[in-house]
């Protein structure tokens, strides 16, 4: 699914350029659930972000399904972000004016849906999760078990190729965690996903079939 | 989803679109009250200056007077002077009954030969022309004492007053007259398309027809005919002649006067007046608006001496409460719309642009799950149209309810627009007995009027605030969604802490 090439990411900072990610060379096969841990600091989020096309290495190459990320314009990134690649979030990152049901159509506004069938995919979603009886709930009357599901929702409504998930149970308690945990396992199993999580819980890590550590940017593979 | 985003955005953050909705529907209300008035005031002004240069008139030619010396054209006209010999009148009982008019150009004004409305109507552009001597009578009647006295009148120059009743001693003879001053115009009979005869309308008797030109008749304002107790058929003696008064007029626009007290034939006022060929005011009228300048430019250039204005020039000359009013619209008005309508927009735009920065998580999340840069600008944009289009909607309510206001009340306004300068000079030492001259009474063309404020509700008005709605929305909606814009999708990582 993604080939990693010598990807360099340096952020300018007051006190000089920082480097987030040193010269990775990854290479992940599709349906793959990978775990990547490390300390604060070690250029997870970045990497996500490489892997997400939120952003442009600052050299190096990110190859997602055979196409060349780093060389696309804006607009063809958002395409295949919108249709390719999902994102969860260690907090929900839901709209909190809208309900469950329209946050996660969200998801298919770029789509060009039908309204009835945008309705239709996001409630199918919702019970998917669990959540057929929230439709019309706003985050702020939901647990955050049950936003993580709502984003989680949002995140696979467009069938996606790639989930991607930064701390996806970090704002959890244990119990919810391990709920989440399985629901993304289950998915990854039943979609045929290739899942990957950052996390700083070994115990959601233990969960994956590979687990990368990142620390001052450069990666290793840890067993 | 565009809608649904948008309204749960506005529905449930109601402060925000309550304060930038407030502003600005409380600027477009002023805005729209002030620009009514300013049409008010101005459909005001143009009535009174149609009550004077009559309805369409673009342009008016006059000769501004050139300083007294020299009595050649153009030079300010004296005042009327009676001079009574030892013969005149009937004497009895030791008082002589005296009578005696006189027509004259306003003393101050001054007119000019009537080839000017030849060049005028040879212009290009120039749609239809018409020239008026705007004249002054004065009549003496009275009785005074037999024996003349020694008065001789002495009045500083200048000074222009009104002597009445220097007949005789005190008490002695026992003298008694009346002097009495009226305007006359004389004015084609043919009944052109300009004129100030075109803003008047006919009450009794007839108008003037084309046989009535160097006849003895004249027209009265019906205000005038009222105090002097005229009616058609009547004479009335003018300039020492009599004349037929065939009928009488009204101005159009309801409270004011017209133009002056009488009108009579213009090549009888030259005549009477023994101006030959003199004329005082020629009226333009331009082909179309945009013609107005350039016809001005030409008759200054075809007539150097002559003063050329046009209707906006002599707007300048209304005066009295309804020009504090304009001047108050213009100044004090336009610049408070522009403060509040400057605060308003301002206001939209910080509280838009706060918003975008509050909601960069939201914004970068969106990016991030796929939404173009373009979708993400369009519902920021989107919110502030809407937010303006709110303000918009309700200050058009206010304003409409202000200018209803204002029109109920319909306070009202008074204004004098005067056609010839009225200059106060002329009065010299009366020469002979009893010979006195008056320095006033110049007015050729003067029209007061009490006219009650109304402001007409046009689409202009109401474009003109929906244009502002939609503009401070789309002021608002660019800075929130340039801010959007520039958002990276990554916001969306940013740790929550
Ligand atoms: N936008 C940015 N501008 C400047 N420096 C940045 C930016 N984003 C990240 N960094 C720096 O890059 C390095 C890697 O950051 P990153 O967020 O990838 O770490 P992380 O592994 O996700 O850490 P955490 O576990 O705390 O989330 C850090 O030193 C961070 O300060
Ligand atoms: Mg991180």
């Amino acid at each position: 699914m993604y080939e990693l090439s010598e990807l360099t990411k340096k952020y300018e900072t007051k006190r000089g350029p920082i480097s987030a990610l040193n010269k990775v060379t990854l290479s992940i096969p599709t349906g793959q659930m990978v775990a990547i841990q490390g300390p604060t600091g070690g250029g997870k989020s970045t990497l996500l972000q490489m892997l997400g096309a939120l952003e442009r290495p600052t050299s190096g190459t990110v190859t997602l399904g055979g196409e060349e990320l780093s060389a696309m314009p804006d607009s063809r990134l958002a395409e295949i972000r919108a249709r390719t690649i999902g994102f969860v979030f260690q907090g929900f990152n839901l709209i909190p004016t809208l309900t469950a049901q329209e946050n996660v159509e969200t998801a298919l506004a770029p789509l060009g849906l039908s309204n009835s069938d945008r309705r239709l995919r996001a409630r199918a979603a919702l019970e998917k999760v669990g959540l057929g009886e929230r439709l019309t709930h706003h985050p702020a009357e939901l647990s955050g078990g049950q936003q993580q599901r709502v984003a989680i929702a949002r995140a696979l409504v467009k069938e996606p190729k790639v989930l991607l998930a930064d701390e996806p149970t970090g704002n959890l308690d244990e119990q919810t965690r391990d709920e989440i945990m399985e629901l993304l396992e289950g998915l990854w199993r039943d979609e045929g996903l290739t899942l990957i999580i950052v996390t700083h819980d070994s115990a959601v890590a233990k969960r994956a079939e590979r687990r990368l550590y990142l620390k001052h940017g450069s990666v290793t593979e840890k067993k | 989803m565009f809608g649904t985003y948008l309204y749960r955005e506005l529905s449930n953050r109601r402060k925000q679109t309550a304060i930038i909705a407030a502003g600005m529907a409380l600027a477009i209300a002023l805005v729209m009250i002030v620009n009514g008035v300013a049409a008010g005031v101005r459909d005001a002004q143009a009535t009174v200056l149609a009550s004077v240069y009559g309805v369409g008139t673009d342009i008016t030619v006059t000769q501004e007077p050139i300083q007294p010396g020299g009595g050649e054209e153009g030079a300010p006209q004296e005042g009327p002077r009676f001079e009574f010999g030892a013969e005149d009148g009937d004497t009895a009982n030791g008082t002589t009954a005296l009578s005696q008019s006189s027509l004259t150009s306003g003393i101050g004004s001054s007119t000019f030969d009537a080839d000017a409305l030849t060049t005028a109507l040879s212009l290009d552009s120039v749609a239809a022309a018409t020239a008026t001597l705007a004249l002054s009578n004065v009549s003496f009647s009275g009785e005074v004492a037999a024996p003349t006295t020694t008065d001789t009148g002495e009045t500083a120059p200048g000074e222009g007053t009104q002597q009445g009743g220097r007949g005789g001693p005190d008490g002695a003879g026992g003298s008694a007259f009346n002097v009495d001053t009226f305007t006359v115009t004389g004015i084609d009979v043919a009944g052109e398309s300009v004129g100030p005869l075109t803003s008047v309308e006919l009450v009794d008797g007839r108008a003037f027809e084309s046989s009535d030109s160097d006849a003895n008749v004249v027209i009265l304002d019906t205000s005038y005919a009222t105090t002097s107790s005229l009616t058609v058929g009547d004479s009335l003696e003018i300039g020492g002649e009599e004349f037929e008064v065939i009928g009488t007029v009204t101005s159009t626009s309801a409270d004011a006067t017209t133009a002056s007290n009488t009108y009579i034939p213009l090549d009888t006022a030259q005549r009477v007046a023994d101006l030959e060929n003199q004329i005082s005011t020629v009226y333009v009228q331009a082909a179309s608006s945009t013609d107005i300048a350039a016809v001005q430019t030409a008759l200054q250039t075809e007539l150097p001496d002559a003063s050329v204005k046009t209707q906006e020039d002599l707007a300048s000359s209304v005066s009295g409460s309804l020009s504090t009013a304009s001047d108050l619209v213009g100044k004090l008005g336009t610049w408070l719309s522009i403060i509040v309508l400057a605060a308003a927009f301002l206001i939209s735009v910080l509280l838009t642009t706060s918003g975008v920065a509050r909601r960069t998580r939201e914004f970068g999340t969106l990016k991030a799950i796929g939404w173009s840069n373009g979708a993400v600008v369009r519902q920021v944009a989107g919110e502030s149209l809407v937010q303006g289009a709110i303000g918009g909607v309700i200050g058009v309510a206010i304003g409409l309810l202000g200018i209803l206001a204002i029109n109920i009340a319909a306070p009202v306004l008074s204004a004098s627009a005067t056609a010839t300068a009225t200059t106060g000079q002329g009065a010299g030492a009366g020469g002979g007995g009893g010979g006195n001259r008056f320095g006033d009474a110049a007015t050729t063309a003067a029209a007061t009027t009490d006219i009650a404020l109304q402001i007409p509700v046009t689409f202009g008005i109401i474009g003109i605030a929906v244009a502002l709605a939609i503009l401070g929305g789309l002021i608002a909606g660019a800075f929130g969604g340039w801010r959007a814009a520039r958002l990276r999708p990554a916001e969306a990582l940013r740790s929550v802490a």
